[in-house]
């Protein structure tokens, strides 16, 4: 078992997330960071699907209740193993009995914390992602045990890997997204001319921006949105939606952020800076 | 060759847009919703595919790598042609118990009042309607639900309140519905469902799908109660009881 003694300002299990439930308004969920993620678990030389903790902004306290072999990335996160401050991308063995010290997330703003052979929590809908109320929680509290195997025989191929620092672009390449069309040129041109800076309105869900776009009166029925849709309200405030956003909504749907850019946001905080390009990916 | 209904956009590199004409209408829904059961015993099966129909669209969604926008746009259009049209099956009717009282409908004097109707006639309007479900998002379980009749289109509140209670039944502008939990929501609250509409632990999680209808039934507070003890324990009985089933 993993055991959370504390657990700083938001931690929960992720994985590559739910599909074939969308249809009943479960939205994706899943790291918000793949790249991040994807190099957590090739190093750790599990299944890119395998689950590992998402923490935000503030680490936990974890107590290792089995020998364990652990990966930190994505954003920059202060951790130590009793007196060792632990690197980012990079295999380290954890005797059994250990306490990891998790720090802030002092560049970008979500770490991924994996362990070899994946979190092994009871998949719910196919996925071992926590989003309430499909999980009975959305995030983990003191005191939770989550099952992980045993794991001391493991030689890693690859010991490290060169830090990403995704956290330091703010180019988002985006395609037009399905009422692109419904925007004059003056709109247009403030959308990719603008340094946008992120609200305070920011989880898993969504992402506000703060600079806004003149107000429109476009209608639109109900239709489906994902994981990257930016959305334009009526008012010229841009939604950008994040894993847990919902799956259906009435708001003109702008852009479509690349997959890249959807990691790239994921590691930005209030008060970050991004921009947009159009890209054909 | 029979004319493509729908026009199609990429929608990002991994998913793409089928949109009819945009009207809420139940042949656009059935249109739609019979060609996506076309499709995934097709060419686009589920396991390579998801699929988000709701009112006039139909999103598709590729599950693992990015898609070939014009090689898709061509198959789709290319099935279409080949797609016999929706069967005759229109989806079942589904008869929920509500509880209308101020107690759980906070709005129901002043939705009233706004409609021009004293409580009782409300509760008459809502309850005389069969509404057809054009889609399922926004929350896991939340049903989009069409044929609200004009006297019942009352506006949204100025300002949503925070906290809705769990199987809160709403009414705002064309839509009713209900809050398979609890959220924040700015609809005129008149009443309380006391069946959990969405259950992560039952396959499938939503006992009503996209094409049914949906019909309301006043109950009183102590058949609430029990409906709700039903409810909780998955034995409420909707075809044996209440005369749904259509065989």
């Amino acid at each position: 078992m993993l055991r959370i003694k504390r657990p700083g300002f938001y931690v929960c299990v992720q994985d590559y997330g739910r599909t074939d439930f969308r249809h009943y308004g479960v939205p994706r969920s899943g790291v918000a960071d793949r790249l991040a993620a994807a190099r957590v678990n090739s190093l750790l030389e599990n299944p890119e699907t395998d689950a590992m903790l998402e923490i935000v902004m503030q680490g936990p306290e974890l107590e290792f209740e089995v020998p364990s072999h652990i990966v930190i990335s994505g954003g920059w996160m202060e951790a130590w193993l009793g007196d060792e401050a632990l690197e980012m991308d990079r295999v380290y063995a954890v005797p059994k009995g250990a306490v990891l010290q998790c720090g802030r997330v002092r560049s970008g703003f979500r770490a991924y914390l994996g362990v070899k052979g994946g979190i092994r929590t009871k998949p719910v809908m196919g996925s071992r992602s926590q989003f309430f109320p499909v999980t009975p929680a959305g995030k983990l509290v003191a005191g939770d045990a989550l099952p992980i195997e045993p794991s001391e025989a493991f030689e890693p191929k690859l010991l490290k890997l060169s830090p990403l620092e995704l956290y330091r672009e703010v180019t988002l390449d985006v395609a037009p997204g399905p009422e692109f069309e419904l925007l004059d040129e003056p709109a247009r041109d403030a959308l990719f001319n603008t340094v946008f800076t992120l609200a305070k309105e920011h989880d898993r869900m969504a992402c506000q921006l703060q600079e806004t776009l003149p107000p429109h009166t476009h209608r639109m029925i109900t239709s489906a949105t994902l994981p990257g849709t930016v959305q334009l309200t009526p008012a010229g405030k841009l939604i950008l939606l994040m894993p847990d956003g919902q799956t259906t909504g009435g708001y003109p749907r702008m852009l479509q952020l690349s997959a890249r850019a959807q990691s790239i946001l994921a590691q930005k905080k209030f008060g970050d800076r991004v921009r947009f390009r159009e890209d054909s990916f | 060759m029979k004319p493509v209904p729908f026009h199609l956009k990429p929608f990002g590199n991994r998913a793409v847009l089928l949109e009819w004409p945009a009207e809420v209408r139940e042949e656009i829904l059935f249109d739609l919703l019979g060609f996506a059961d076309f499709l995934k015993f097709g060419d686009f099966p589920e396991s390579e595919w998801e699929f988000i129909p709701i009112y006039h669209s139909l999103t598709l969604i590729r599950k693992a790598g990015d898609l070939h926008y014009a090689e898709t746009h061509k198959a789709l259009e290319a099935a279409y042609t080949r797609y016999p049209g929706p069967t005759d099956t229109v989806g079942q009717h589904w008869e929920l118990p509500v509880h209308y009282d101020p107690e759980f409908g906070p709005d129901l004097e002043t939705a009233a009042q706004a409609a021009g109707m004293d409580v009782d006639g409300l509760i008459r309007a809502h309850t005389a309607q069969a509404y057809r479900v054009y889609g399922i998002g926004f929350l896991p379980g939340f049903l989009y639900l069409g044929g609200v009749p004009e006297l019942l289109q009352i506006p949204r509140k100025a300002t949503p309140r925070l906290r809705v209670p769990k199987g809160s039944v709403g009414l705002a502008a064309q839509q009713t519905g209900i809050y398979p939990q609890e959220s924040p929501g700015g609809w005129n609250l008149i009443g309380n469902c006391p069946i959990p509409l969405f259950n992560p632990g039952q396959s499938p999680p939503c006992f009503i799908s996209l094409g049914d209808t949906v019909g309301f039934r006043s109950v009183s507070r102590s058949e609430f109660d029990l409906h709700r003890i039903e409810g909780e324990v998955g034995v409420y009985d909707f075809k044996k009881k209440y005369g749904n089933a259509k065989d």
